[in-house]
């Protein structure tokens, strides 16, 4: 990995390009509409120091990590299983179709009308958002195992546990990196849409609070706090997880 | 003692789509005394893999009945080495050779040894990715002699190797049986191949597979595959019985 150097000054004289123009559109707009950078950074500070913005960020931040995990475990289940046999792939293929063509706000409506408007309903239907995207790349995974190592494994006479750490579930690996990647880019964005239509807290609930005062700068420090966390959780777990369990790929 | 005893009466594969059945092996007898290096020598496609395939349990799908000695009751400690190397990519070597071994024996240094002896202890900790097809070959024949097979069956291990390489890799493996012994079944098309390392060679028919000739080499270890001696016995056997070798003579 590493970026050359070159490289990383690029990058840097782009970010700095990005608030240069922001701040000259700011000054000229001179509009509470379109607040400078350095007034969005002061209410940044502001909401950390005075506001409750890290109490939001955080229940935010439970929602995914919760709906996360839902929908990884549950859509990998369904994944392997589909993959592994083709009756169930031929008897369920139906339901994942429409599950993937169902609109979220319409799954977010069902659940808060049916299960009420918790915490639970709202993470139900993230998660419900993501299961069948996940199932079906845990599918292409399973249909995808090296039948010949899965021999090797049987000749060796290896117990479930081991043929299962060992031989099977490394093969999949890959498929559940790709999809826990773009499970966790979903599920940033719908948590916020799901937080906003029937929670009283939260990133996606602020959000709203700001957008109906017009509240551009507040709109915008929430955006980087977010934006931060996001990036932060990407170096600190993805990337890592990532490089352990497919390192041995290059 | 016979190691194993194969009586196959008939073996058939269900058709592609909804083609016709095909009978892979039909009335396939043998057996091979404990400690013994037999070869298989069949023309390509005659079915010898399918008969690993059977003797391993992977194939249960046929008809007669294969018998390996053993521990009573507990399943036969059985060796497999495929044609293609089939090591976990992201295992290293030391633990592709881990694996060959059961729960309670997996005491440090058994694979280790083992890679030592094959000269292989410098990539313990590579992955199989970064090594030459010889070395992949050789962990290969390492996870399956690491465990101490009663029976250790090889289905042409050697076939996509340069000649040099292959032929360093035979003198590797009749060393390894020679210090590890056991019984040993190896598959090939190559009659050279065969008279260089076995104790007997049973010469099966293009599918479905039978065995036609049961011979037994009584050349001295170690033999050069392009010495006289080899070169002269594997002509006598074509001039003998060219209408039965005729598959194998052409490769």
């Amino acid at each position: 990995m590493g970026f050359a150097r070159s490289d990383i000054a690029l990058r840097l004289i782009s970010l700095v390009l990005l608030l240069l123009l922001w701040q000259v559109a700011g000054s000229l707009a001179d509009s509470s509409l379109l607040p400078s950078p350095f007034a969005v950074g002061a209410r940044l500070i502001r909401q950390v120091t005075q506001g409750d913005l890290l109490f939001h960020l955080g229940m935010t931040l439970f929602r995914v990590a919760a709906s996360f995990i839902v929908a990884m475990t549950i859509g990998a289940v369904i994944g392997i299983v589909m993959g592994q046999h083709r009756s169930v792939d031929r008897l369920f293929d139906l339901w994942l179709v429409l599950g993937l063509n169902l609109p979220a706000l319409v799954i977010m409506i069902l659940c808060y009308v049916w299960l009420g408007l918790t915490d639970a309903a709202a993470i139900f239907a993230v998660a419900l958002n993501k299961i069948p995207t996940v199932a079906v790349t845990m599918r292409e995974g399973a249909r995808a195992v090296d039948r010949d190592l899965l021999e090797v494994a049987e000749v060796l006479r290896l117990r479930w546990d081991r043929r299962l750490s060992k031989v099977y579930l490394p093969q999949l690996y890959p498929y559940f990196m790709a999809s826990a990647r773009n499970g966790l880019a979903l599920i940033w964005k719908l948590v916020l849409v799901v937080e906003l239509i029937g929670r009283s807290n939260g990133v996606g609930f602020e959000l709203n609070v700001f957008f109906q005062y017009f509240d551009i700068a507040g709109v915008l420090a929430y955006t980087f706090a977010f934006i931060a966390v996001v990036l932060g959780v990407e170096m600190a777990a993805v990337r890592p997880l990532e490089r352990r369990l497919t390192g041995w790929r290059q | 003692m016979n190691s194993l005893e194969v009586q196959i009466e008939r073996k058939r594969f269900a058709g592609a789509g909804n083609g016709a059945a095909r009978i892979a092996i039909q009335g396939l007898d043998f057996a091979v005394p404990e400690g013994q290096f037999a070869c298989i020598v069949g023309p390509s496609g005659c079915g010898k893999t399918t008969l690993l395939n059977i003797i391993s349990a992977l194939d249960k799908a046929f008809e007669g009945h294969v018998r390996i000695a053993g521990a009573d009751g507990e399943a036969p400690r059985i060796g497999y080495v495929f044609q293609m190397p089939r090591l976990m990519p992201w295992l290293t070597v030391r633990d592709n050779v881990r694996l060959g071994l059961p729960r309670p024996s997996r005491g440090p240094g058994l694979a280790e040894a083992l890679l030592a002896e094959m000269q292989l202890d410098d990539v313990l900790d590579a992955n199989p990715g970064q090594l030459s097809g010889g070395m992949q070959r050789r962990v290969a024949l390492a996870r399956a002699f690491v465990n101490e097979p009663r029976l250790l069956l090889l289905d042409e291990p050697f076939l996509s190797l340069d000649a040099p390489t292959a032929e360093r890799l035979r003198g590797q493996l009749l060393e390894l049986w020679q210090r590890h012994p056991t019984t040993v079944l190896f598959v090939t098309h190559d009659l050279r191949e065969a008279l260089c390392l076995a104790d007997r060679v049973l010469f099966l028919s293009p599918g479905p597979a039978r065995v036609v000739l049961d011979y037994k080499v009584e050349l001295p270890r170690p033999r050069n595959p392009e010495s006289a001696a080899i070169d002269d016995l594997r002509r006598r056997l074509l001039d003998r019985y060219p209408e039965l070798l005729a598959g194998i003579a052409k490769s």
